[in-house]
């Protein structure tokens, strides 16, 4: 009981963050219907761009409030993920909107490689480690085998849960995101009646990225030590809890991804570590083969 | 006075493009340096405790902003007035929905059959002492991936079914030969088949459930089927012996005959002095052959009605459906045989190598293969062809322009620069021809004379 318990914290906690790069997902395949390959590897820039703003926070400045330095790590880390989604799409993506059905996957692949390489080529193929941040926890039960959550957790779930009441609110109150559900169902159209289509895209990646950005610096708050490599596999994981929401659909994302954050954590401690993964990339298959609109999505009609 | 007037006319526009150039360059400018800032101007590093510390590198990153900039004030000023004129006076409108074929591409294919056979050959004469890391890293490593290519042709080019996790069956035929060679001592030339038909078994077995799904779902099924596989493999390790891979892979002989310097070698029997090239050459004709056989498969598969029936499925399944072809059966036929060739391949690689690891069978394995073939414009044999030699050959090159060292300083390591290069080659070239190299269509069946179909004017459905 006590170990379901600390894994069911556990795995919310990681399925936070799954949920935040799954949205940046489903938002993208939702008003552009295509899926954003590189979008994990921005989730891991962003991680990168976090531990160097820390870094100058705490060894350059020598920022003492931890509290301070990570709103601040998260902040500029939002602006400047925001900022290389945002050159992505320009660069990379816009010239072939309308193209050949294969050409944005292709492309987005591309920036995928490139990405992890540039982050490998630029600060080394290392692992980066920081030494832990908030360590303290609070014990929720006595038993053999204490139940604890700690600070680093709550803050996640704090933060998380923040943000996507201020997402929900921007996307389902103001006009900003009309115009996105707009361009979504109908470009065309939604352009006649004078939704600056090509803005609301740009923004859509902007908001995606800011939310990897979030993941991206929690991550390694969490874990401590991000790697170039860090960005496929919870790319991938944050792409099955979108598919598995019901891709399209916002609050599935999250539900997706706190789901998918249970699978994982669940399957570690009842099976086995080693095939982890295993578990999350069968998950994406059987949901896309037997579910594919997913829990929360509506089912796809085609017309001929 | 009416003389000059146009031409103070032409300087302020030309002074206004130069002003408005010069506030796109600047903005330019300014992003770049923002999005390079925090991972160029910082290096974190660690130090001797084990501690993260920051490196500046300013120099560098202004250096790049500069070249970033200059480029783009180079696109303004020179290219995009020259792309206007070009505009303007557009070349005669091919508005024809076919054209015949050009001399160009008549005569091409048998020139680069017979450049490909008599390459190993030319290297010898030319640089004797490196001819072996010319035809191994360059022929062989090639058309390793030519024929991978070829065989994904076949699922995504011909049958449009996008497969992400092509690799998965390479894996298996690497893993066929390597396993079933040391535990039961088949020759190469059992296991090859063998390692075909069960790469070909798998390609069904992960074929049957995904056959409902389509376009980006496919892919993305796919690529997990192959992430699966090579999870497994890492760790089954009592099968496969996990990270540590599988070595001392037995290596293929020519009718029996091993090619090493003990007497049964192919030196001893044929008398002649013994030298490594014997067996690279002998590698590369294999590999040449194989790739041969799965152009020429392809070529004749094209003109049967399973061959139609794929590409028929490629342009429009629906369509297909009515006409009652049955797309069960096309597509798993379309899986098997491109999951064939790529066991054909695999168990060359395993032969080839000796040794095998799951590290050879990453993601980024399917991820190239599929660039190539979508590069070199789906359906092609040609372009598939040239998009490997490109993409493989120009990250082999890479690895050989030692001179940089001398520009850059000794610690300037070229080859760690490759997949940065090969990654925004795959977004250039998709920007600059989103239907690869080869764009046009060539249709099996014709009528009187054979001709292609331009790129533009081919609408493909969903597959």
């Amino acid at each position: 009981m006590e170990v379901f318990i600390q894994q069911l914290i556990n795995g919310i906690t990681l399925g936070s963050i799954y949920g935040l790069i799954a949205i940046g997902y489903t938002m993208v395949f939702g008003i552009i219907g295509m899926v954003n390959f590189a979008h994990g590897d921005v989730f891991m820039v962003s991680a990168f761009i976090g531990l160097i703003m820390l870094l100058i926070l705490t060894t350059w400045l020598g920022m003492g409030s931890v509290a301070l330095a990570l709103f601040i790590v998260l902040i500029v880390s939002m602006v400047f993920t925001s900022l290389v989604n945002w050159t992505i799409e320009r660069v990379a993506y816009r010239p072939l909107r309308g193209s050949f059905r294969l050409a944005p996957l292709i492309s987005a692949i591309g920036m995928s490689i490139f990405l992890s390489n540039f982050v490998q080529v630029t600060q080394g193929p290392r692992n980066k480690a920081i030494p832990p941040l908030l360590r303290d926890v609070i014990v929720l039960m006595h038993g053999e085998y204490d139940v604890t959550i700690s600070y680093r957790q709550l803050i996640i779930w704090a933060i998380t849960a923040v943000l996507l009441a201020a997402f929900w609110y921007l996307v389902s109150r103001t006009s900003l995101g009309r115009a996105q559900r707009a361009c979504e169902q109908d470009q065309r159209m939604a352009a006649l009646v004078g939704v600056d289509v090509n803005r609301t895209i740009s923004i859509t990646f902007i908001i995606g990225a800011a939310l990897a950005a979030v993941a991206g610096t929690m991550y390694l708050m969490y874990y401590g030590v991000v790697n170039f490599s860090d960005g496929f596999v919870p790319g991938i994981k944050a792409f099955t809890a979108a598919v598995l929401g019901g891709i399209g659909s916002l609050p599935g994302a999250v539900v997706g991804g706190i789901l998918i954050g249970l699978i994982e954590t669940m399957w570690s401690a009842y099976f086995s570590i080693d095939y982890k993964d295993v578990a999350a990339f069968a998950v994406l298959a059987i949901t896309l083969i037997f579910l594919p609109q997913g829990l929360l999505g509506r089912p796809e009609v085609e017309k001929v | 006075m009416a003389v000059a007037a146009p031409d103070t006319a032409l300087r302020h526009e030309v002074r206004l493009n130069l002003a408005r150039a010069g506030k796109d360059a600047a903005i330019t400018a300014a992003i770049s340096f923002a999005l390079l800032l925090p991972l160029i101007g910082f290096k974190t590093v660690q130090n001797m405790r084990n501690e993260l510390e920051l490196e500046t590198r300013f120099p560098l990153l202004l250096t790049i902003v500069a070249i970033i900039t200059a480029a783009r004030l180079f696109g303004l000023v020179v290219i995009e007035p020259w792309r206007e004129r070009r505009a303007l006076h557009p070349p005669a409108p091919n508005a024809t929905l076919t054209a015949v074929k050009s001399a160009f591409a008549n005569y091409f294919t048998p020139f680069a059959m017979g450049f490909v056979v008599v390459y190993p050959i030319l290297i010898l004469l030319v640089v004797p002492q490196g001819a072996l890391k010319w035809i191994d890293n360059f022929g062989i490593q090639i058309l390793i991936y030519v024929m991978l290519g070829w065989g994904l042709n076949i699922v995504v080019g011909l049958a449009g079914l996008l497969d992400l996790g092509y690799v998965a069956f390479y894996a298996v035929g690497a893993y066929s030969y390597a396993l079933l060679a040391k535990a039961f001592g088949f020759s190469f030339w059992i296991l090859l088949p063998m390692a075909g038909c069960l790469s070909a078994f798998w390609g069904i077995l992960l074929g049957f459930p995904v056959l409902r799904l389509r376009g980006d779902y496919l892919a993305i099924v796919t690529l997990a089927f192959g992430e699966i596989i090579r999870l497994i493999l890492i760790n089954w390790v009592s099968f496969t012996n996990g990270y540590a891979g599988v070595s001392g892979i037995p290596r293929p002989t020519l009718l029996g005959i091993p090619f090493n310097a003990s007497d049964e070698g192919f030196a001893a029997t044929f008398g002649i002095e013994f030298s490594p090239v014997h067996r690279t050459l002998f590698l590369y004709y294999t590999i040449l052959a194989l790739a041969m056989l799965t152009a020429y498969v392809t070529v004749r598969l094209r003109q049967l009605p399973v061959g139609r029936a794929w590409e028929a499925l490629r342009e429009d399944e629906i369509a297909c459906r009515s006409l009652g072809i049955n797309t069960t059966n096309t597509k798993l036929t379309a899986f098997a045989m491109g999951a064939m060739f790529a066991g054909f391949a695999g168990s060359f690689f395993a032969a080839r190598q000796g040794f095998i690891s799951p590290e050879s069978f990453t993601f980024l394995e399917s991820a190239t293969i599929l660039s190539i073939v979508v590069l070199g414009g789906m359906g092609s044999q040609i372009g598939v062809a040239v998009a490997a030699v490109a993409m493989i050959g120009g990250t082999e090159i890479m690895r050989e322009l030692d001179f940089l060292k001398y520009v850059f300083g000794n610690d300037f390591d070229p080859t760690q620069y490759r997949m940065l290069i090969f990654g925004f080659a795959m977004v250039l070239i998709m920007i600059w021809k989103p239907r690869g190299l080869v764009g046009t269509r060539e249709p099996s069946a014709f009528l009187k004379e054979r001709r292609t179909i331009l790129g533009s004017f081919v609408k493909e459905g969903h597959g």
